[in-house]
């Protein structure tokens, strides 16, 4: 069980009632659960779905897209069953949120379902939870269970009329996954290798028919905009980026948790006020904002206000939420490697510049970091990287080389350093050693 | 090939929920792997039969996933996340201390089939780093001390 942590910059929304009890069904009851959904029940579709684009609530498993607009792409009309998919596949290193809402309030999920369901039409809900989680998958399997039995969820629900089905998935260890279509291959107990788009799976989903694929948290935050509506919700955040955010603080950072600040909060009053600064008479060095496969900002890069747009702007993305925080004592060209054996491991292989750029890169990397790099080295690396960017199925090869291209273009002298032959000169304990381990 | 009652009743449950048989495939598999340890051949064939595959689209499947496995593992499967927020916090020192205390490197078991090390990547606990799970169970905040005891008592667990 992960400790909770607090500051009084926090607006809580979808943790709320986090530390609550509130995986129980009738304490949720008594924190109102499940009236956003039958507020919802009243409401005519299209009203739900503007209620949320009004909200300015983008998807929070990384890409930011509207999750209103998403909705609104699924046909009124479909000859084949519509589909809810909730993606609890969290694994972007650096992201460990989803984790907390499916411990703490396993209900807002289930809700955030249904309110989806019920806007673009669909009669089943599904929640894919990632095989780690287990502990999870069995909390999300009982608090199911109970709403069947409060009979909330199944036959004429709330005395509606209206059918509807919540099922639990479990996965069994794959980042690739997370991405949506890769994630209803999973779903039809398919190895996770993307699909071609189009068809988007608004149109062609799960089984072929239209699905919904939202994360865990975006759905989590569904049940409060209904209930506190969307003008209230989009005055959380900034423009076009409504609400709050679940911010995963890491790495070399005082106090790591997992905070939720308003959409637009500043980053570098997120690491020395929220977070307490760097520790151990350290100084930053580099910061991931949204997750392991966002370019880093270095620490004159961090007056950046964190919603999608203005981290865009910063030539970064907020991502998933995961801020990585980085002090001066670490090495960036090892931190590099080892994101870059992240993806050379995740790569499914399906697409040649991810299979070979990811491999080539850390293969470069490793021998790089043990000393022996040669000047070249340097722009290959960059050159392999911006050549996978764009020329992939999925969004794996450009999560693989964005944070790649940022490393060797804002810490080119510390590539430089490790030339020559030198051994890491960043590190006490040496660079052989590690690298052995790193190799395999 | 037998599985337990809870095995059995949870598959009978997962089936219905989806339009595809194989739909069902990689919970049941992950599930089938907790009872026996590892997807024996006997344990691939029986799914196989029950879902309308093939073995060998099942194999196809198994070999994608990172959790599942078609070698026998020890009893304890010791996995410890190196990935960025870990690795800055000395998840590399974690993962050599339980290398050296075990005797064992990556992916390989201890003589007795208590212990199998893992370096496996996030894991979702950077808030909480260096952490491992030890089968599911997950074991945060670790320094090396606190990864001792962590072994010694799964050990005291595993000889009782």
């Amino acid at each position: 069980m992960a400790d909770l942590v607090s500051h009084p910059d926090e607006v809580k929304v979808v943790s709320r009632r986090f530390g609550q009890g509130a995986a129980n069904i009738d304490r949720y009851l008594e924190l109102d659960g499940y009236k956003a959904v039958q507020k919802a029940l009243a409401m005519e579709p299209d009203a739900i779905i503007n209620e949320v684009k009004n909200s300015g609530l983008r998807g929070r498993g990384g890409a930011g897209f509207s999750t209103g607009m998403k909705w609104s792409f699924v046909p009124k009309q479909s000859a084949k069953p519509k589909y809810v998919l909730c993606n609890g596949d969290e694994s972007e290193p650096g992201t460990c949120k989803d984790r907390l809402i499916f411990e703490h309030d396993p209900h807002s999920v289930i809700e955030g379902v249904m309110i989806g369901a019920l806007a673009v039409g669909a009669k089943s809900g599904y929640i894919y939870i990632r095989g780690e989680y287990r502990y999870l998958l069995e909390i999300m399997q009982k608090a199911i269970r109970d709403a069947y039995t409060k009979g909330f969820i199944g036959k004429n629900i709330f005395g509606s009329g209206r059918d509807l089905d919540i099922y639990w998935h479990g996965g069994a260890g794959a980042y690739e996954v997370g991405e949506e279509s890769a994630l209803m291959e999973s779903l039809e107990g398919k190895r996770g290798v993307p699909r071609i788009r189009p068809p988007f799976p608004a149109v062609v989903g799960l089984w072929g028919g239209p699905t919904v694929i939202n994360n865990a948290e975006t759905l989590a935050n569904v049940p409060h905009i209904i209930l506190g509506g969307a003008d209230w919700y989009a005055k959380l955040g900034t423009p076009k980026n409504g609400g709050t955010r679940l911010f995963c603080l890491s790495g070399n950072i005082a106090k790591p948790g997992v905070y939720e600040l308003p959409m637009g909060y500043n980053l570098k009053k997120m690491l020395y006020e929220v977070g307490g600064g760097i520790p151990n008479g350290r100084k930053l060095k580099a910061v991931v904002p949204g997750g392991a496969s966002c370019p880093c900002l270095t620490a004159d890069e961090i007056d950046v206000a964190m919603d999608f747009d203005s981290v865009a702007k910063a030539g970064s993305m907020l991502g998933s939420g995961g801020v990585v925080v980085v002090d001066d004592e670490q090495c960036i060209v090892k931190f590099a490697l080892r994101t870059m054996k992240f993806y050379q491991h995740e790569s499914c292989g399906w697409c040649i510049p991810c299979r070979e750029g990811t491999d080539w890169i850390k293969k470069t990397l490793v021998r790089f970091h043990a000393g022996g790099g040669v000047k070249k080295d340097i722009d290959n690396i960059q050159y392999l990287a911006e050549n996978m960017l764009g020329r992939t199925f999925c969004p794996l090869g450009d999560a693989a080389a964005m944070p790649t291209i940022g490393f060797v273009k804002k810490f080119r002298k510390e590539f430089e350093d490790h030339l020559d032959g030198k051994p890491c000169p960043y590190e006490k304990e040496g660079a052989a050693e590690l690298s052995a381990a790193l190799a395999h | 090939m037998k599985f337990s009652d809870e095995f059995e009743s949870r598959f009978a449950e997962m089936v219905p929920h989806y339009p595809t048989k194989r739909s069902a495939l990689v919970p049941t598999l992950l599930y089938a792997q907790d009872e026996i340890g590892f997807l024996s051949d006997e344990v691939i064939a029986e799914i196989a039969t029950r879902l309308d595959l093939t073995e060998l689209e099942v194999r196809n499947v198994i070999s994608y996933y990172s959790m599942l496995t078609t070698k026998p593992r020890g009893r304890f499967n010791v996995q410890v996340c190196t990935n960025i927020s870990c690795m800055v916090r000395g998840g590399e020192e974690i993962l050599h201390h339980c290398a050296k205390k075990l005797g064992i490197g990556h992916k390989q078991t201890t003589a007795d089939g208590l212990f199998t090390l893992e370096e496996v990547e996030c894991i979702g606990a950077c808030s909480w780093a260096p952490a491992a799970q030890v089968n599911y169970d997950f074991h945060e905040n670790l320094t090396p001390e606190k990864m001792d005891r962590i072994l010694d008592e799964y050990k005291k667990k595993g000889t009782q």
